[in-house]
């Protein structure tokens, strides 16, 4: 019987090794690859971080089953008597101690480029694609008007503080141009939420009172799933919304058919001059 | 063996004496409103067991929810929503996962590890007949009793208000959910008792924690130095240190929520919010604010449900390997450690809040160096049981189990403190399978032992070893089952705290998984009934014992089981450390029990973590 439970615990880490290793293959991995360039490197540093964690996961539980194992064996006598070795403590405080820094300062980087602004592309943080207000349980979305050129970093933040009157509007679709970097201001209109994007790897939540600025390059145009990631009332798990990214032209064009049908009064002339104007 | 007692003097045992004589205390005072540490230990222990079959229901109608969703659950869904078709709401599932941590988190695993055995091994384990405070310790008991009452309110508001009302904003509470009632209708006073009842467990912790320390300062037998002491004691003197100095940070946040929701103050609350078309508010505050307070608190509060728990199973691995703990100094230094770095990693949990992204970076720095101490414990456990003479009783088993789970629940942590990473990760399953793996599969696991090991102590009698066993056995199947395919769910990139999360194409092939996941669950929580009936069971009809049935050292085995009123027959002296197993100088025995005496010229120098000063 102690040898089965020697066993014991040298089987489940088998189970768990195995059942992570079929995981892929199963489906139950990432729902995709990374549709972002910061995307891909946030999945290297997950793999990297998987390949040192299941090399020391594996290494514990045998060294763990090791001495379960012999302790089921040795029955007789008394036991070893040690206190500790001071150069195991030494070597094993300072293994480990090099490997958690160089993970953390391996990761910085990427954090760098996705979160400080001053890394952020300057093309993307000049002309913002759209903001983004989180409500419960949508997400509400403000294109400046086709054709708008902001000025400088003051303009934007007026356009974020004072709607204008040509602004876009629609809910739980956002559209953005592929193969760029774009950027969008988001915010919360209510309670928290969190812009989760789980394709393009992005995640930020949205904070009453703050508007925090994300970007994203989207590799590929195709449509992707968008929920919200922060705890937000009732209906969290329904704030369902998608990305989609297309080519600029049907970006454009995306914009144009907004801008008629949230202008066009079906009287036949004369609306695109008072659009105009209204710009 | 014999107990020879050179500080004896007779004065002292009149003294003792006259202690054994008053005992002509009513029931009531006896057992009720008692002031003994082994009571009132005995009653936090009771209440937090009942209370885990309580955390563990609500757990169960959570899983239920996600395996079955918007289907009746058997037998419980039509008594208690009958007329929806017995089908959970969105609003009850909110409360059930809200109320699952709550009643885990402040009624559960904090009070068992400090209340329970804190208050049961201190005393017993330094050699003191009593806590310092004995009515300070009977409160901190008894202002845990309407703790309970205010989350019992909280969660029977559903059967007042209907299926919409209960507290909606989860255990960690972030405003504006939980500051503005019109965020959650329906949450009205359920929020607001879960508050107060947030705010009584504070004070009850803060007694606790105040009483500990004292004990521990300034209570300890001759002999007991510092280092000398188990690494109970040191685990449960951090703990008390850590809870001292976070517990008022969230008490007063507490208020300060609970101020915004009722008396309209704006701490949390920015201006110009429309929540649920209410009008918009006025304030100038900063829902930021509360997540820094909260997890300043609630950061060392992780520890506060890990450090005791580590303590008390590098006792138990000690005694079970036969041999002497590996590392004594290393131990505490570590354990010292982290609760040192507790107080500097509180960011983590909120590396896509929109904090400085600077932050992110030395909060990302300072988590992965709390891992550090982390590892080297594990190592000295594995040190600890190499070379042994291994008891395979549950005791082990729970034990080993501890060891086991933590280094998984360990290693997921590394994935989350790397901000990277966690910008994926955050909020997903995969944070929830690493908070179980750290707070079930380690802490419980190694209460479960606890329970096992003091029992003897506590009752005067054996739990049944066979039948903790098959509880260790069903419930660590039923553990790994239901939570190891979280860490897969958070890779697919499943957000915690969906009600549904199948009306999302991404995460609908896991349906599947999640019924496996929830009958895993299933089967662990019925395997605690096991645990419930043993220990039941074993109060009245198990094995009589002696005063120390695990031959084990430390000072608490000199009392006789169960101790009574005062502790020791006699005021016990410390010898020499706490893990003198398989020493030479024990002779025919492996085992070297602080409290007995040797002739001076017969120690060591090296004499186990304390060196023989006499």
């Amino acid at each position: 019987m102690r040898k089965f439970w020697a066993l014991f615990f040298m089987f489940w880490p088998v189970v768990a090794v195995v059942s992570f290793a079929i995981s892929p293959a199963m489906g139950w991995w990432f729902p995709g690859p990374s549709y972002t360039p910061l995307g891909e490197q946030i999945d290297d540093l997950f793999y990297l971080i998987l390949w040192l964690t299941s090399i020391i996961f594996i290494a514990t539980q045998i060294a763990m089953g090791y001495v379960l194992w012999v302790g089921a064996r040795e029955q007789t006598g008394k036991g070893l008597f040690t206190h500790g070795s001071h150069s195991l403590e030494v070597i094993w405080t300072i293994v480990p101690a090099g490997i958690l820094l160089f993970i953390a300062l391996y990761q910085m980087d990427v954090w760098a480029q996705y979160r400080v602004q001053s890394n952020f592309p300057e093309a993307a943080v000049r002309a913002p694609i759209a903001e983004v207000t989180a409500r419960q349980f949508e997400w509400r979305i403000r294109y400046p008007a086709p054709g708008t050129i902001f000025e400088g970093p003051d303009d934007v933040k007026d356009w974020l503080r004072n709607p204008r009157a040509g602004d876009l509007h629609t809910v739980n679709d956002l559209h953005v141009p592929v193969g760029r970097p774009v950027l969008i201001h988001l915010r919360s209109g209510d309670v928290q939420h969190a812009f989760f994007v789980p394709d393009l790897r992005v995640k930020q939540d949205a904070v009453p009172g703050l508007v925090i600025p994300i970007w994203f390059e989207v590799t590929k145009a195709r449509p992707y799933e968008w929920v919200c990631a922060e705890l937000c009332g009732w209906g969290h798990y329904k704030m369902k919304a998608r990305v989609v990214a297309e080519s600029d032209e049907n970006f454009q064009e995306y914009l144009q058919q907004l801008q008629h049908d949230q202008f066009d009064d079906g009287v036949p002339d004369g609306n695109e001059a008072s659009l105009a104007q209204s710009r | 063996m014999s107990t020879l007692d050179p500080a004896a003097s007779p004065a002292a045992l009149d003294h003792a004496h006259a202690e054994h004589d008053h005992h002509e205390l009513s029931f009531v005072r006896k057992y009720v409103f008692s002031t003994d540490h082994k009571i009132i230990g005995i009653q936090f222990l009771i209440t937090t067991m009942l209370m885990l079959m309580v955390g563990g229901a609500l757990a169960l109608g959570v899983r239920w929810q996600l395996a079955f969703p918007w289907t009746s659950m058997p037998i419980v869904g039509n008594l208690l929503f009958g007329a929806q078709g017995g089908q959970i709401s969105p609003e009850f599932y909110t409360m059930l996962f809200t109320m699952h941590a709550t009643v885990m988190i402040f009624l559960v695993i904090i009070p068992v590890l400090a209340g329970a055995f804190g208050n049961f091994l201190i005393p017993l384990q330094i050699g003191a007949d009593d806590m310092a405070f004995p009515t300070l310790n009977m409160l901190s008991y008894w202002f845990m009793v309407p703790a309970i009452f205010c989350f019992a309110a909280a969660m029977s508001s559903v059967l007042a208000g209907g299926m919409n009302a209960g507290p909606a904003g989860g255990w960690t509470v972030y405003p504006l959910l939980s500051a503005l009632k019109e965020a959650a209708p329906g949450s009205g006073a359920g929020q607001t008792w879960w508050l107060l009842g947030l705010t009584l467990i504070g004070v009850s912790s803060m007694m606790g924690s105040v009483n500990y320390l004292t004990t521990i300062i300034n209570m300890r037998a001759p002999g007991m130095t510092l280092f000398r002491m188990p690494l109970t004691i040191w685990a449960m003197f951090i703990t008390a240190i850590l809870q001292a100095f976070a517990l008022p940070v969230l008490t007063a946040a507490g208020f300060m929520l609970l101020a915004d929701r009722e008396f309209g103050t704006t701490f949390f609350v920015p201006s110009g919010v429309i929540v649920n078309n209410a009008a918009p508010t006025i304030g100038g505050g900063q829902p930021l604010l509360w997540q820094h307070l909260f997890w300043f608190y609630s950061h060392p509060a992780v520890y506060i449900m890990l450090l005791p728990a580590m303590g008390m199973v590098s006792d138990m691995l000690a005694c079970m390997s036969r041999k002497p703990l590996f590392g004594y100094k290393p131990m505490v230094y570590s354990i010292a450690g982290i609760a040192g770095l507790g107080f500097i990693v509180w960011g983590h949990h909120m590396f896509t809040s929109g904090m400085n992204p600077a932050l992110g970076m030395t909060f990302m720095t300072s988590t992965m160096m709390i891992a550090l101490p982390s590892a080297i414990k594990t190592f000295n456990w594995i040190g600890t049981m190499w070379g042994g003479r291994l008891q395979f009783n549950a005791v082990l088993l729970n034990c080993a189990g501890f060891v086991s789970m933590f280094i998984v629940g360990g290693l997921s942590g590394i994935f989350m403190a790397a901000v990277p990473v966690d910008i994926y990760f955050h909020d997903t399953y995969f944070i929830v399978a690493h908070f179980h793996y750290v707070l079930f599969g380690a802490t419980l696991f190694g209460v479960f032992g606890a329970i096992q090991f003091w029992f003897p102590k506590m009752f005067g009698r054996m739990m049944n070893d066979t039948v903790a066993k098959w509880h260790f056995f069903l419930t660590f199947i039923g553990f790994n089952g239901t939570f190891f395919p979280m860490h897969m769910l958070g890779i697919a990139g499943m957000p915690r705290r969906y009600a549904d999360p199948y009306m999302h194409p991404y995460l609908e092939h896991l349906l599947p998984m999640n019924q496996f996941m929830t009958c895993c669950a299933i089967l662990m929580g019925f395997a605690q009934f096991l645990l419930l009936g043993n220990f039941l069971y074993s109060i009245f009809y198990g094995k009589p014992c002696g005063r120390n049935p695990w031959k084990a050292n430390s000072l608490e085995w000199m009392a006789p089981s169960p101790p009574g009123h005062g502790n020791f027959d006699t005021p016990p002296v410390c010898f020499r450390g706490p893990y003198e197993y398989a020493s030479p100088l024990a002779g025919e025995d492996d085992y070297l029990p602080q409290f007995e005496y040797r002739a001076p010229q017969e120690e060591t120098e090296d004499g186990g973590g304390g060196d023989a000063q006499h």
